[in-house]
């Protein structure tokens, strides 16, 4: 094959790159590397001079320089052109069919025919044998014609109103999107573009709070608006309304709204007057106009003044706090019943009429002392002399502190109530007999007001959250009225007698109607506090009520004799007048009895008659 | 799934139950109610039948698949089973008026799904489908001139048209590549296109009838048919070239009977008891308004640079009446060339334009959408290129009374009245702010007077009451004589007889009523801080304009 000089075999010849040698030859003789002393000059000097450089190859076996001869470079250049080494090798020569291009008259085997060449073949009846069956079974179907029908056609050309079902009807459409504002527009008016804050601000938002769901934008021209790359997330969260989000009907009131009242005659504008006194805490009016009326007071006094000059006709030292006065509403008899401490006081206050006074302490001393003494809950007792010099006729002694005393109609009887749990709590005293009795034989809880009806034996008694109506003469309970109040206050009736009203410390102020139920008619949440006291006009259609935010607001509460037609309430004005103190704002209201003025105690030392 | 998409091709929604409790068993976690009604309903769609022939295939199909029999799959790939909606279409929206009502989301998503990439995500079909439905309807809407408004916005062109009388909005996006969000459900996507494109082709189907041209479309001219097949192997295969062209829009669409002139026959006068002449007339002036609107471009040749997107804009000018065309290697279809000298306008939208021709204007596109929504073509000045663009403003806003209006549609406005936009918009715009401002103030002053009052009546009193203090033995101090302006006293009656009245309102009313009344405040005070902004706005740019005059001086 090839002339080997060099016997080390197939190795790396750096091997020997720190030799003289390359190698051995075939006699074992070490074959040296021809001296080469050329350096880099030379080199280039004989690439330049040399004309047989460019075909001259180093051996590596050998090291020596060797000359390629013309056809050894002809074979490199045909190599490299991808062509046969060989000059005379032709690779497009026409080929020649080896098998058939010479006929020939016997077979080329003699191998006889098989049978099965003969018969049918068993496999694809087999197979045969199971399509048909699988066919037989409905297994396999028969290629479905082709549907020839259009895809679209008229789907509406028979439109019959029929087919609109209930189901139709029910159907709530889907609201269309939101269409878009300025603000989306690429190139909006400049007020639309968010300020750095409004972008800060956007960016914490919660994405489903964001008004937004966008930061406007402006470009310059068309060119420069990119895609939008929440354009898919939009379409699919849409998808998703569709299909997922609940719907339902909605009211929505359209109308610009303007509150409307019924037209009612207005209140004048209030001019007041006022008293002074540290703290007032209850007021009760004189039976006739020009008569004086009078206040109870924490500095232990109890004031009379008249209504048409203010003036403060007659102050009574009592040695105590007054919790409550009443005036006598018997228009004969000139009597006040005041609670101080345990002790409820019937005074003369010796004003007015002198006929109608000197009357009132004659029938007071008409009293005969019965024979047999009976058993009483409270003492009686007449007033020292020192006492009935200022007024006091008889004094009621109580077992406990009393917290509200109230006359009945007549002027005979009057309810005290004590501040007790036991069944002490409510005591009917009469003024005449001088008698007391005690109705109840258990407490229903803390008896708050009590309140005699103006014309039927009924008695009303307000704990916290009751109010219990008792016939007096059948001795039972008629009626138990829910107030739908935490802490009942204060209580007035109408007086025609069918409607009550019920203040609270919960800032309501419940009306009852009681032919109509046992519930509230209504609950007017006017006051922003605690309502103190509440009272009726006796002629006019007005009841009051003074509340711990230092307002009275008048109300106009109309009841009208058929009884088919319920109450009309109304707010007629409201009476802005005393300054809070200690918290404490309005805590008595009061209507003259013929006029239409209020009179209002407050904590801070006033009494103010509005008109 | 299989219920999923019933509920969507049926369009069964969830109910809000009357009392969430009681039908949540107590407890108050939010959970989805569907109507046990419209499930039984669902239960009796033959489709449910069709939904499990086409699981079973699947299944043999894969079963073929993994034992490589071929001819199996061949066989079972013939007997494919399909499923049609028309009925669940026919049932959705017996009438034709009822399905144009919901054709807007039906559209919007035609149009996505017609630009999504022939790739992944979904069918191939589909995407050609939507195409072609969305084509279609685009060429109805320039056949019977029904685009209303338009509206370039940030997240794509909003289109509003009127078909047969029913507003049919739909949004297209931008034509951008998309980039697939990974948290989007494409499945419920394509079931939802899935029936829209059925609805949407039966629609299309109706209202090519209603006009009297062919279904599928044909474009008009025997002549330009023969020529264009040459011109169509260009850019596309014979198949896809007729879309095309279909999609180039310029040409018009063949109708089944020739158009007799009956345009122009008037509107048979029907009196209609109870409207008054003036009623009359003025419907008649509305019918005139949208003649002309829809002739807008009427006799006016339009050329589109490249750079512009084509469809859009060819769409809005040719559903005007206007000429349009392009170049040549940008699209088929176009008609004439750049160097036409009967073209009028120009559309460029590139900061210079190099050579110019006599004759035309240049202008950048926004001049098209709002020339449409204003509904007048409006002064070329505002919109050559290189120029800073007016904003542009959304024509589907229609501004109440108290909401904010920015100068720009007000001068639109007193434009559209036929005013001289320029002096008196300007005074109307001073006045509008004043008068604003004003507003405002009263507004603050009604809060306030009150307040004030009653204050006034405190002081008063406490007044007297030191007097009174003072001169508790009673003394009469000289009277004053109060002066009180009667408007003033007047108001505080009406102030306080408002308050009366609020005071006296129901607790679900006063309710309503504060939330009435907070919405109000709220929407005044958007309206102003606008406003406000606009105004600082204006100032700065007024002040850059003088400082820049001055460094001109100087």
């Amino acid at each position: 094959l090839q002339d080997i000089r060099n016997t080390v075999g197939n190795i790396p010849m750096e091997w020997y790159q720190d030799f003289p040698h390359v190698g051995y030859n075939l006699d074992g003789k070490k074959i040296y590397k021809p001296i080469r002393n050329k350096d880099e000059l030379d080199m280039f000097l004989e690439k330049m001079e040399n004309p047989d450089y460019w075909r001259t190859v180093q051996d590596k076996m050998t090291g020596a320089d060797i000359k390629l001869t013309d056809e050894q470079v002809d074979l490199v250049h045909r190599l490299q052109r991808g062509q046969f080494g060989d000059v005379h090798f032709d690779p497009y020569e026409p080929a020649v069919d080896f098998f058939t291009h010479e006929v020939m008259i016997h077979p080329v085997t003699n191998r006889p025919a098989d049978k099965r060449s003969f018969i049918p073949s068993l496999i694809e009846k087999e197979k045969v044998s199971k399509l048909v069956h699988a066919i037989k079974m409905g297994w396999i179907k028969p290629r479905k014609p082709k549907d020839d029908t259009p895809t679209y056609y008229d789907l509406w050309a028979h439109e019959d109103p029929n087919s609109i079902l209930g189901r139709h009807k029910m159907h709530v459409p889907a609201p269309k999107m939101k269409l878009p504002g300025h603000e989306e527009s690429y190139n909006p008016p400049p007020e639309y573009l968010l300020s750095e804050e409004e972008k800060l601000a956007w960016e914490q938002q919660e994405p489903a709070e964001r008004k937004l769901n966008f930061v406007p934008q402006q470009y310059r021209c068309l060119r420069a608006v990119p895609a939008y790359s929440r354009f898919i997330h939009e379409r699919f969260e849409r998808c998703l309304d569709l299909y997922l989000c609940p719907r339902q009907r909605k009211m929505r009131v359209r109308a610009s709204p303007t509150p409307q009242q019924p037209p009612l005659a207005r209140a004048a504008r209030g001019r007041f007057h006022t008293g002074l006194c540290s703290l007032l805490s209850s007021l009760s009016p004189g039976p006739a106009s020009p008569c004086p009326r009078p206040a109870g007071s924490d500095d232990c006094t109890v004031r009379f003044w008249e209504v048409c000059t203010a003036r403060c006709m007659k102050t009574l030292p009592v040695g105590g706090v007054v919790k409550s006065v009443a005036w006598n509403p018997n228009p004969t008899i000139c009597l006040v019943a005041i609670c101080v401490e345990q002790s409820v006081l019937l005074v003369n206050p010796c004003l007015g009429d002198k006929l109608l006074y000197g009357a009132t302490d004659q029938l007071l001393e008409s009293y005969v002392v019965p024979e047999e003494e009976r058993v009483q809950p409270v003492q009686w007792a007449t007033a020292t002399v020192e006492e009935h010099s200022k007024g006091v006729r008889l004094v009621v002694q109580h077992s406990k502190a009393v917290k509200q005393v109230t006359w009945h109609g007549k002027g005979d009887y009057f309810a005290s109530v004590v501040s007790d749990n036991s069944n002490m709590q409510v005591l009917i005293h009469q003024t005449s007999k001088r008698w007391s009795q005690n109705p109840f034989r258990k407490s229903k809880g803390l008896v708050q007001c009590v309140l005699f009806h103006p014309i039927r034996p009924y008695f009303f008694v307000a704990t916290q959250r009751y109010v219990r109506v008792y016939n007096l003469l059948k001795q039972e309970l008629t009626k138990k009225l829910m107030t739908n109040c935490k802490w009942v206050s204060s209580m007035a009736i109408h007086p025609g007698g069918d409607n009550i009203i019920c203040g609270s410390y919960d800032s309501k102020l419940a009306w009852f109607d009681l032919d109509l139920s046992t519930r509230p008619y209504q609950l007017l949440r006017h006051h922003k506090k605690a309502l103190r006291s509440v009272a009726f006009h006796k002629h006019y259609p007005l009841f009051a009520s003074g509340s711990d935010d230092g307002t009275v607001i008048v109300c106009h509460g109309m009841v009208y004799n058929d009884l088919l037609q319920n109450p009309l309430l109304v707010p007629v004005k409201v009476l802005k007048g005393h300054a809070i103190t200690l918290d404490l704002g309005v805590l008595d209201v009061l209507f003259h009895p013929t006029q239409p003025w209020v009179f209002s105690s407050g904590a801070d030392g006033t009494v103010r008659l509005y008109a | 799934a299989v219920t999923r998409r019933l509920c969507i091709l049926k369009g069964i929604y969830p109910h809000e139950p009357k009392h969430k409790k009681k039908v949540n068993k107590g407890s108050t976690a939010p959970r989805t109610f569907y109507l046990l009604k419209d499930i039984k309903f669902l239960l009796h769609e033959p489709i449910v039948n069709k939904f499990r022939e086409y699981k079973v295939f699947v299944r043999k199909l894969r079963k073929a698949y993994g034992k490589s029999e071929w001819s199996t799959v061949d066989r079972l790939k013939d007997n494919k089973p399909t499923y049609k909606l028309d009925h669940i279409v026919k049932e959705r929206y017996p009438t034709f008026i009822d399905a144009l009502r919901d054709l807007d989301d039906a559209l919007s998503m035609c149009f996505l799904f017609s630009t999504f990439p022939r790739t992944g995500k979904c069918h191939v079909q589909t995407i050609q489908l939507c195409r072609r439905l969305a084509v279609e309807f685009l060429n109805y809407v320039i056949a019977s001139r029904s685009l209303r408004k338009v509206f370039l916005s940030i997240k794509g062109i909003y289109y509003q048209a009127e078909v047969l009388g029913q507003p049919v909005t739909w949004i297209t996006p931008y034509t951008f590549a998309h980039d697939h969000p990974t948290d989007v459900d494409y499945r419920v996507m394509a079931t939802f296109t899935e029936f829209y494109t059925t609805l949407l082709g039966f629609v299309n189907f109706r209202l090519y009838q209603s006009l009297n041209l062919h279904y599928p479309p044909k474009i008009d001219g025997q002549a330009d048919v023969e020529l264009k097949p040459a011109e169509g192997k260009d850019y596309a295969m014979d198949s896809e070239s007729y879309l095309e062209r279909l999609s180039a829009l310029s040409a018009s669409l063949a109708r089944v009977v020739a158009p007799t002139h009956e345009d122009e026959v008037e509107m048979d006068e029907f009196p209609v008891e109870g409207e008054t002449a003036e009623q009359m007339d003025a419907r008649k002036k509305e019918q005139e308004a949208l003649e002309k609107h829809k002739k807008l471009f009427e006799g006016l040749r339009f050329f589109l640079n490249r750079e512009v997107p084509r469809e859009p804009l060819a769409f809005i000018i040719r559903c005007f009446g206007g000429q349009v065309s392009w170049d040549k290697s940008l699209c088929i279809g176009a008609t004439y060339d750049v160097s036409d000298p009967s073209i009028t306008h120009q559309i460029v939208d590139r900061p210079r334009v190099g050579k110019q021709i006599v004759g035309r204007y240049y202008l950048q596109p926004q001049w098209v959408f709002d020339s449409v929504n204003a509904k007048l073509c409006l002064p070329v000045a505002d919109y050559f290129p290189g120029v800073l663009l007016p904003p542009h403003l959304s024509p589907f806003v229609t501004e109440q009374e108290g909401d904010y209006i920015p100068p720009e549609k007000l001068k639109l406005l007193a434009m559209q009245r036929g005013e001289n936009p320029d002096e008196e918009s300007e005074e109307e715009e001073e006045e509008e702010e004043e008068e604003e401002d004003d507003n405002d103030k009263e507004e603050e002053e009604e809060e306030d007077e009150s307040e004030k009052e009653e204050e006034m009546k405190l002081k008063k009193m406490e007044e007297q009451k030191t007097q009174s203090n003072k001169a508790l033995p009673v003394k009469v101090t000289a009277g004053k004589l109060r002066l009180e302006d009667k408007q003033r006293l007047e108001q505080e009656q009406q102030s306080e007889e408002k308050r009366l009245a609020i005071m006296m309102m129901k607790k679900r009313e006063k309710y309503l009523y504060k939330k009435i009344m907070f919405g109000k405040k709220r929407k005044v005070r958007e309206a102003n801080k606008l406003a406000a902004k606009r105004k600082a706005h204006d100032t700065a740019v007024k002040e850059e304009k003088k400082k820049n005059k001055k460094a001109r001086r100087a």
